[in-house]
C-alpha cells in the first residue's frame, strides 16, 4: 500500500480525477489541487465553519475529512452555487443585506445557509426546536442556532439572518 | 493637499453618491468565492512550495541547538530554515518582539523554523520532526503579581502616561458621594477568520509578497528592515484581507518566513500560520487592572474623577492605554489619570480594535453606572449632567462637534429605557431581564493618505491607493468618493487597493481609514478635476462634474472626451494641519442592551441591542452600519466570554484555538439596531466624516455588564462576565 | 500529520483484524475528532481503515422493544429519527446540543462515544499530559482547569469526556455492541464502557486493541419527561461547562446523568434514588466526594441549580 491514492469526484458538476497524498483534506484538495479557493481555511480544525461545502447535498466541514474518502462523491462549493453575473438567490440576498464584511467566512456561511433551509424542510430537529414530534418551522431562532457552526468575526450575524430569511421567502 | 481650515461646501456635499446606501462593489466577488485572499494567489506558470512554521515550546530562554536532520530527510522537503541557521535578523520598527532569527526566545510559539516542502502535508509533517534543545529561563507571566513592579511608561503616540488637573485627592476626599472600585479586563484575541498568510517570490534581489495586511507601507518597511533589504525592492499586495481588527497592523512572521523560505529554495513559497499557533505567535490585546475613583456633589456633578490602569508587555512594549477616554469623556474640575506598565514575558501585546478605549470604557462605564446608582440618579441623566463641550483637561480646547447627549436621549426613547426596573425586579419565566446603557466614545484620528486617480478615454475613473479593505467597505466608499468628485456613476469607477505600487494611504486601523483614505481620494480627484479643466480650457472655479459630463458656463463636454486618447491622471496626498490639536475630534455613541440571565444557570443571553452613533457624515449607511453591528458583536464576546487564559507557570495563552477561545456565534446575537445621527463635522476633513468602526465597540461591553446588574443585582467587575461569577449571588432555585 | 496508508474495510471482521495486527492502525469513520488530533500529531496512526462502507448505518427496532443504532449512524440522522424523537427524546436533545450542524452530519455514534477530551493541555503537544504521553505529568492540575473534571479525577488526570450524546446514552442505559478481532461479540454496558483516569488516563475505554463497535442498543423506552440541559458560555457550538440529562416520571422518580464533570458521563444509582427529594438531595449524592479545583468548583453549585431547573421543567 502507498501513502497516496487516486480519487474521482464530481465537483460542481464536473468530474475531477486527482492523485492525492492520503493526508490531503477535502479542503486542501479543493484549494491547492483544484484551485477552487472560494472554500476557505479558517482554522483547519472544525472550529469555524469557513470550509463548509456540500457533499452529496449535505453540508460538512471540508477540513475534517480526507479527500480519499470522497471517491465518487458529488461536491458543491461556493463556486458551484453561482457566479458573479449569475448569483444564487442566497448569494444575492447576502449582497443585498450586507451579510458579510471581510468576506472570508462568507462562502461557508452561504453554503451552510443553503443547506440549513433544506434541513429545516427535511424536518431535522435543532437545539432550539420546540417540539421533537411536531414539524420544524423556519424561524430566526432556528436559523441562528443552525448557523452557529459558521463563525463570522466581523460580526455580520444580524444581517446574515436577514439575508437567509429573505432567501427562504423567495424560494418558498 | 493640506487640510488646515474647516471644510466649506465642496462637491462631496452634493451627496448624489456619497452618503447613499450603495451595496458593496466587491459583494459579488466575495459571495461567489472569487475574491482572492493572500494564500490563494495562483499563477499556473509558477511552481509553488509550501512553508510550515514551527513555534517555540517555551516562553523565555535560548535555543541551545536544533536537530533538523530528520526533517531535512523527510519526503518532499526542500529546505529547513531555522532561527539559528538564518542568524540575527533586523526587527521591524513597529514590532516589539522579533519575528524570527537568533537564539533568543521572547515568547511562546515565537517562530523558530520554517520547513519548505513540495506539498503542505509534507511540510507540516516534517516540521514536527525538528528537535530543539532549550535553555529555559524564568519569566513573569502574571499581571496581578507584576503590578507592584510596574513603572511609568514613556509617552504613547504623544500622549503622556499621567495627567492631572486641579486637586484630585482633595476633591475626592471632600466629595459628598464617592466610589473607588477596581476592574479587570483579560487578554483578548483578534481571532480574525483568515489566518495570517503570505506568498513570497524572488526575482533576483526583488521580492514580491502577497499577504494579508491592514497597512501595506508599514509591512513593507518593516519587512525590508527585518530582511535588511531596500524597501523599494519589495512589491507587496493585499487586495483582500480576511479580517484584522488590529492583528494585521504590523508585520508578522508569515511574511518573514515566506520571504526567507522563498530565498532558500528559489521557489515561490506559501506560508499560513496554523490556527493553534496564531494566538501565541502574533499579538493580542493586553489585560488591564483599572482603578476608578469618582467623587460628586449631591446634585450629581462630578467633582473628582481618577482613572489608573496597569497592563503588561514584553520589554520595549507599551501600555494598553485604557485611561485615554477618561481624560475627555466627562466634566469634573479635579482629575487624574495614570498608566503603569509591567514587564511580562507573554506574547506581544498590541493594538486590537479600539485600543485603549475598548477596555477603558469596559471599566469606566460600569463605574459611571455604579456612581449614578449611588447618587440615586438615572445613569443617562448622570451622564448628561456631566457632559462637556470642551476638553476637560484643557478647557480652552473645544470639541469640534459633540452630541453625546443626543445619542443618549434618542436611544433612551427608541429603546424604551423608561421601562427599566430596579435591579432584580423583572422576571420572565426562568429569565431575569435587565436593561443597560453605556456611553460610546472613540477619538477621530486622521492619517496622511494618498491616491492616484486615472481618467480613461472610456470615461471610466480608476482609483489606485495602497489603502486596504479589511471588511470595512473601503472599495465601496472610495468608489463613491471618486464618483461624487468626478460626476460619474459608481459603476464607472474602478478601485484598486492594497498594492505597494500605489500611493501610500492611511491604511486600515484606529477607525481612521474611511475618513482619511476617502480624503486622500478627494485630494487626488481635485487634482484630476484641475487637469480636466485645464485640458478643456475651462476656468476651474466654476467647473461642474455631473452625469458623466464636465460643464463650465454653457459649455459641456463628456468626461470621456476630456480624457483624451492617453487619459488624465490626478495624484495627491491628503495631509493634515493642526485642527486636531486646536479642536478635540471624537466620535460618540450610546449603547443600549437588554439581557436575560438564566435564573438557574447564570447564563447571560443578549436579547436586544441598539447603538446610536454620532460620527460625522456617514459615507455609506450600509457599510457603516455593518461596522457598528460587527463591533457590537465583538462587544458581546468581550463582555461575556472572551478571555485568553494565561498559564502563569509556563507563560502562554492556553486556549489558543477557536474552540477554546470562544467568540460569539450566530446564536449569541439578536437583531441589532443602529441609528446614525444626521450630522457633519467640517473640522475633520473635506468628507466631514469621522471614523465609526471602533466606536461601535466602545462601551457596548459595559452596557451588557450594566444590564446584567440590572437583571440580577449582581455587580461583576471582572471581565468576562461568565456564569461562575454570577450564580453564587443568584436566588435559590426551587 | 504523519503519512499513513489507507484502506476501505471490506467487513467488520477484516477491519478488526487489520487494526489488531498493526498497533499504529486506526479505524476512521466521521473523522471529525481523529483528523483534528492527527493534524496536531496527538494521534499518529500509520494506517487508516475506512469503515464507512460497512452498512452499519441502520437504526432498527429490537425484538425486546428497544432500538439498535448502527455504529456509523450519523449524529444528525440519529437525532432526527422518528423513534428516537418520540421515545428517546433525551438522546435527540443531547445530540443537537453538540457541535455544529456540519460536524453532526459527519460524526458517528461510535465516534462520538470515543471522542477524546478537550483539555487544552491534551491539545498542546508542548505540554506534559499523562493522557497523551503517559508519565509526563498533568499540566491541568495547577493550571487552567475551568472546563475540567470534578468527579472521579486523579492525580494523573482531571480531564472530562466531552460528549453530549454519551450523557443521554448513560441515562438511557445503552449497551455498546462490539466485535473483537477474533470474531467474538460482546456487549458492554455504557456505565462500564468509559474508564476513570486513575493512573492510566491514556486508557479511556474498556475496548481492546482492534475491538470494533458495531452498534449501540437502547432498552425499551421508559417514558417520562426527557430533558437535556446544556450549560455553556456561548449559546451554541461550545462544549458544556456542565450538562444535565434527565428522565423524570410523573411521580418524581427518574434518572439523571451529568456531563462536563468527569472522565465519563456521570450517573450514580444513589443519586437517582434521591431524585424525588429534589435537586439538592440528588446532586448532593451525585457529586459526593467531588474534588474540584479553585477554577471549577462552581460546577458543584451549577449542577445542583441546573438540575433544579430540569426538575421544575419536568414538573411544569
Amino acid at each position: 500500500m502507498t501513502y497516496a491514492s487516486t480519487v474521482s469526484m464530481k465537483v460542481n458538476g464536473e468530474r475531477r480525477d486527482l492523485e492525492v497524498d492520503n493526508r490531503t483534506s477535502l479542503l486542501d484538495a479543493l484549494r491547492e489541487h483544484l484551485h477552487l479557493t472560494g472554500t476557505k481555511k479558517g482554522c483547519d480544525h472544525g472550529q469555524c465553519g469557513a470550509c463548509t461545502v456540500l457533499v452529496n447535498g449535505v453540508r460538512i466541514n471540508s477540513c475534517l475529512t480526507l479527500a480519499v474518502m470522497h471517491d465518487g462523491d458529488e461536491v458543491t462549493t461556493i463556486e458551484g452555487l453561482g457566479q458573479p453575473d449569475n448569483l444564487h438567490p442566497m448569494q444575492a440576498a447576502f449582497v443585498k443585506h450586507d451579510g458579510f464584511q471581510c468576506g472570508y467566512c462568507t462562502p461557508g456561511q452561504i453554503c451552510s445557509s443553503v443547506a440549513v433551509l433544506e434541513e429545516i424542510k427535511a424536518n431535522l430537529p435543532s437545539h432550539v426546536t420546540v417540539s421533537l414530534t411536531e414539524r420544524t418551522r423556519i424561524s430566526e431562532a432556528e436559523i441562528r442556532e443552525r448557523m452557529s457552526g459558521n463563525i463570522c468575526r466581523c460580526g455580520a450575524y444580524s444581517n446574515i439572518v436577514e439575508a437567509i430569511v429573505e432567501a427562504a421567502g423567495t424560494r418558498a | 493637499m493640506k487640510f488646515e481650515t474647516p471644510a466649506k461646501t465642496n462637491p462631496i456635499d452634493n451627496l448624489k453618491v456619497v452618503g447613499q446606501p450603495i451595496h458593496r462593489i466587491d459583494g459579488e466577488l466575495k459571495t461567489t468565492g472569487r475574491a482572492m485572499y493572500a494564500y490563494e494567489w495562483h499563477d499556473p506558470n509558477l511552481h509553488y512550495a509550501y512553508g510550515y512554521p514551527l513555534g517555540s515550546s517555551i516562553a523565555k530562554g535560548r535555543i541551545k541547538s536544533m536537530d533538523v536532520a530528520a526533517a531535512e530527510a523527510a519526503p518532499g522537503v526542500m529546505s529547513v530554515v531555522t532561527t539559528l541557521s538564518v542568524g540575527e535578523l533586523g526587527k521591524g520598527k513597529l514590532n516589539t518582539a522579533k519575528l524570527f532569527g537568533g537564539d533568543e526566545i521572547q515568547h511562546y510559539h515565537q517562530a523558530i523554523a520554517v520547513v519548505v516542502a513540495e506539498t503542505f502535508e509534507q511540510a507540516r509533517a516534517a516540521a514536527s520532526l525538528i528537535k530543539v534543545e532549550y535553555q529555559e529561563e524564568s519569566g513573569t507571566f502574571d499581571l496581578a503579581e507584576a503590578k507592584m513592579s510596574a513603572v511609568k511608561p514613556k509617552d504613547t503616540d504623544g500622549a503622556p502616561p499621567d495627567t492631572a488637573v486641579g486637586d484630585f485627592d482633595g476633591a475626592f476626599y471632600a466629595a459628598a458621594v464617592s466610589m473607588d472600585e477596581t476592574y479587570t479586563t483579560p487578554d483578548q484575541s483578534h481571532s480574525m477568520m483568515e489566518p495570517h498568510a503570505s506568498i513570497a517570490l524572488w526575482h533576483g534581489d526583488e521580492l514580491t509578497v502577497w499577504t494579508s495586511s491592514q497597512m501595506i507601507d508599514w509591512w513593507r518597511s518593516d519587512l525590508a528592515t527585518t530582511l535588511g533589504i531596500d524597501k523599494e525592492k519589495i512589491h507587496m499586495m493585499s487586495p483582500f484581507i480576511g479580517g484584522g481588527f488590529g492583528g494585521k497592523l504590523f508585520l508578522r512572521s508569515d511574511a518573514v518566513l515566506a520571504a526567507i523560505a522563498a530565498k532558500a529554495t528559489g521557489r515561490p513559497v506559501k506560508v499560513a500560520l496554523p490556527r493553534p499557533l496564531l494566538v501565541n505567535n502574533t499579538t493580542h490585546r493586553p489585560a488591564t487592572i483599572q482603578r476608578i475613583r469618582i467623587g460628586a456633589d449631591k446634585s450629581g456633578m462630578i467633582t473628582a474623577i481618577g482613572h489608573e490602569s496597569w497592563s503588561g508587555d514584553l520589554p520595549g512594549g507599551g501600555p494598553e492605554t485604557a485611561v485615554m477616554q477618561t481624560r475627555l469623556l466627562y466634566a469634573g474640575e479635579n482629575r487624574m489619570t495614570a498608566m503603569r506598565l509591567a514587564e511580562l514575558n507573554l506574547p506581544e501585546g498590541n493594538a486590537m480594535r479600539a485600543p485603549g478605549e475598548a477596555p477603558g470604557l469596559m471599566a469606566l462605564e460600569i463605574a459611571i453606572d455604579e456612581m449614578a446608582e449611588k447618587l440615586g440618579l438615572d445613569p443617562i441623566e448622570f451622564r448628561i449632567l456631566n457632559d462637556t463641550q470642551v476638553d476637560p483637561e484643557k478647557p480652552e480646547r473645544p470639541f469640534s462637534h459633540r452630541n453625546l447627549v443626543g445619542c443618549l436621549k434618542l436611544g433612551a426613547e427608541r429603546f424604551g429605557w423608561n421601562d427599566r426596573k430596579k435591579p432584580g425586579a423583572r422576571r420572565e419565566g426562568n429569565w431575569l431581564i435587565g436593561l443597560g446603557v453605556a456611553a460610546g466614545f472613540r477619538n477621530n484620528l486622521v492619517m496622511p493618505s494618498g491616491a492616484r486617480v486615472r481618467l480613461g478615454n472610456d470615461g471610466v475613473v480608476n482609483v489606485e491607493t495602497d489603502m486596504t479593505d479589511i471588511g470595512t467597505g473601503s472599495y465601496t466608499i472610495i468608489a463613491q468618493t471618486a464618483a461624487e468628485m468626478m460626476g460619474v456613476a459608481v459603476d464607472k469607477v474602478g478601485v484598486h487597493l492594497g498594492d505597494s505600487r500605489f500611493p501610500i494611504s492611511a491604511g486600515s486601523g484606529g477607525q481612521f481609514g474611511a475618513n482619511s483614505a476617502t480624503s486622500g481620494v478627494y485630494a487626488a480627484c481635485v487634482k484630476l478635476r484641475e487637469a480636466v479643466a485645464m485640458r478643456l480650457g475651462f476656468n476651474s472655479d466654476d467647473v461642474v462634474f455631473e452625469n458623466g459630463e464636465v460643464r463650465s458656463g454653457n459649455r459641456s463636454v463628456p468626461l470621456a472626451a476630456a480624457a483624451g486618447a492617453e487619459g488624465l491622471v490626478g495624484e495627491d496626498t491628503m495631509e493634515w494641519g493642526d485642527l486636531t490639536d486646536t479642536h478635540q475630534q471624537s466620535t460618540f455613541g450610546a449603547h443600549f442592551v437588554e439581557v436575560g440571565v438564566d435564573l438557574a444557570t447564570g447564563e447571560t443571553r443578549v436579547r436586544r441591542m441598539l447603538a446610536v452613533c454620532a460620527a460625522g457624515r456617514i459615507i455609506n449607511p450600509i457599510t457603516a452600519r455593518s461596522q457598528v453591528i460587527g463591533a457590537m458583536t465583538m462587544g458581546v464576546g468581550l463582555a461575556l466570554f472572551e478571555e485568553l487564559a494565561v498559564d502563569t507557570r509556563r507563560g502562554f495563552f492556553v486556549n489558543h484555538d477557536l474552540a477554546s477561545y470562544e467568540v460569539p456565534v450566530h446564536a449569541d446575537i439578536p437583531y441589532q439596531e443602529v441609528i446614525f445621527l444626521d450630522e457633519t463635522d467640517p473640522m475633520s476633513s473635506p468628507m466631514k466624516a469621522k471614523g465609526v468602526g471602533e466606536l461601535g465597540l466602545c462601551g457596548v461591553s459595559a452596557a451588557i455588564a450594566n444590564a446584567i446588574y440590572n437583571a440580577t443585582g449582581v455587580r461583576v467587575r471582572d471581565y468576562p462576565i461568565t456564569l461562575d461569577k454570577v450564580i453564587g449571588d443568584l436566588p435559590e432555585v426551587a | 500529520m504523519r503519512a499513513f496508508t489507507f484502506e476501505r474495510a471490506s467487513s467488520v471482521e477484516a477491519a478488526a483484524k487489520s487494526v489488531a495486527s498493526n498497533p499504529d492502525a486506526r479505524f476512521i469513520a466521521g473523522g471529525t475528532n481523529l483528523l483534528d488530533l492527527m493534524k496536531l500529531e496527538i494521534e499518529t496512526p500509520t494506517h487508516l481503515i475506512d469503515v464507512n462502507g460497512l452498512g452499519l448505518d441502520k437504526i432498527e427496532a429490537t425484538t425486546d422493544g428497544g432500538l439498535r443504532i448502527g455504529a456509523l449512524v450519523r449524529n444528525t440522522d440519529l437525532a432526527a429519527h422518528e423513534t428516537v424523537r418520540r421515545d428517546y427524546g433525551l438522546l435527540s436533545r443531547a445530540l443537537v446540543a453538540g457541535a455544529s450542524g456540519q460536524l453532526r452530519n459527519k460524526a458517528t455514534t461510535s465516534g462520538n462515544l470515543l471522542q477524546r477530551t478537550r483539555c487544552p493541555y491534551f491539545y498542546d503537544t508542548n505540554q506534559p499530559c499523562n493522557k497523551r504521553q503517559p508519565g509526563s505529568g498533568c499540566s491541568a492540575l495547577g493550571g487552567i482547569s475551568r472546563q475540567l473534571g470534578v468527579m472521579g479525577v486523579s492525580e494523573a488526570c482531571i480531564a472530562t469526556h466531552p460528549s453530549d450524546m454519551a450523557v443521554a446514552m448513560r441515562a438511557l442505559d445503552a449497551v455498546v455492541e462490539t466485535v473483537k478481532p477474533d470474531g467474538t461479540i460482546r456487549s458492554v454496558k455504557i456505565e462500564d464502557f468509559h474508564r476513570l483516569p486513575g493512573d492510566t488516563p491514556h486508557i479511556e475505554t474498556v475496548l481492546e486493541r482492534g475491538e470494533f463497535i458495531t452498534a449501540v442498543s437502547l432498552p425499551p423506552p421508559v417514558g417520562g419527561r426527557h430533558i437535556y440541559r446544556k450549560v455553556r458560555d456561548r449559546a451554541s457550538y461550545a462544549f458544556a461547562l456542565v450538562s444535565v440529562g434527565a428522565i423524570i416520571q410523573s411521580d418524581g422518580k427518574g434518572r439523571v446523568a451529568v456531563g462536563g464533570v468527569a472522565h465519563k458521563p456521570w450517573r450514580l444509582e444513589a443519586a437517582d434514588v434521591e431524585l424525588p427529594k429534589g435537586a439538592k438531595a440528588a446532586s448532593g449524592a451525585l457529586l459526593a466526594g467531588s474534588r474540584p479545583t479553585e477554577q471549577n468548583k462552581f460546577k458543584i453549585d451549577l449542577v445542583e441549580r441546573t438540575l433544579g431547573a430540569v426538575i421544575s421543567e419536568a414538573r411544569g
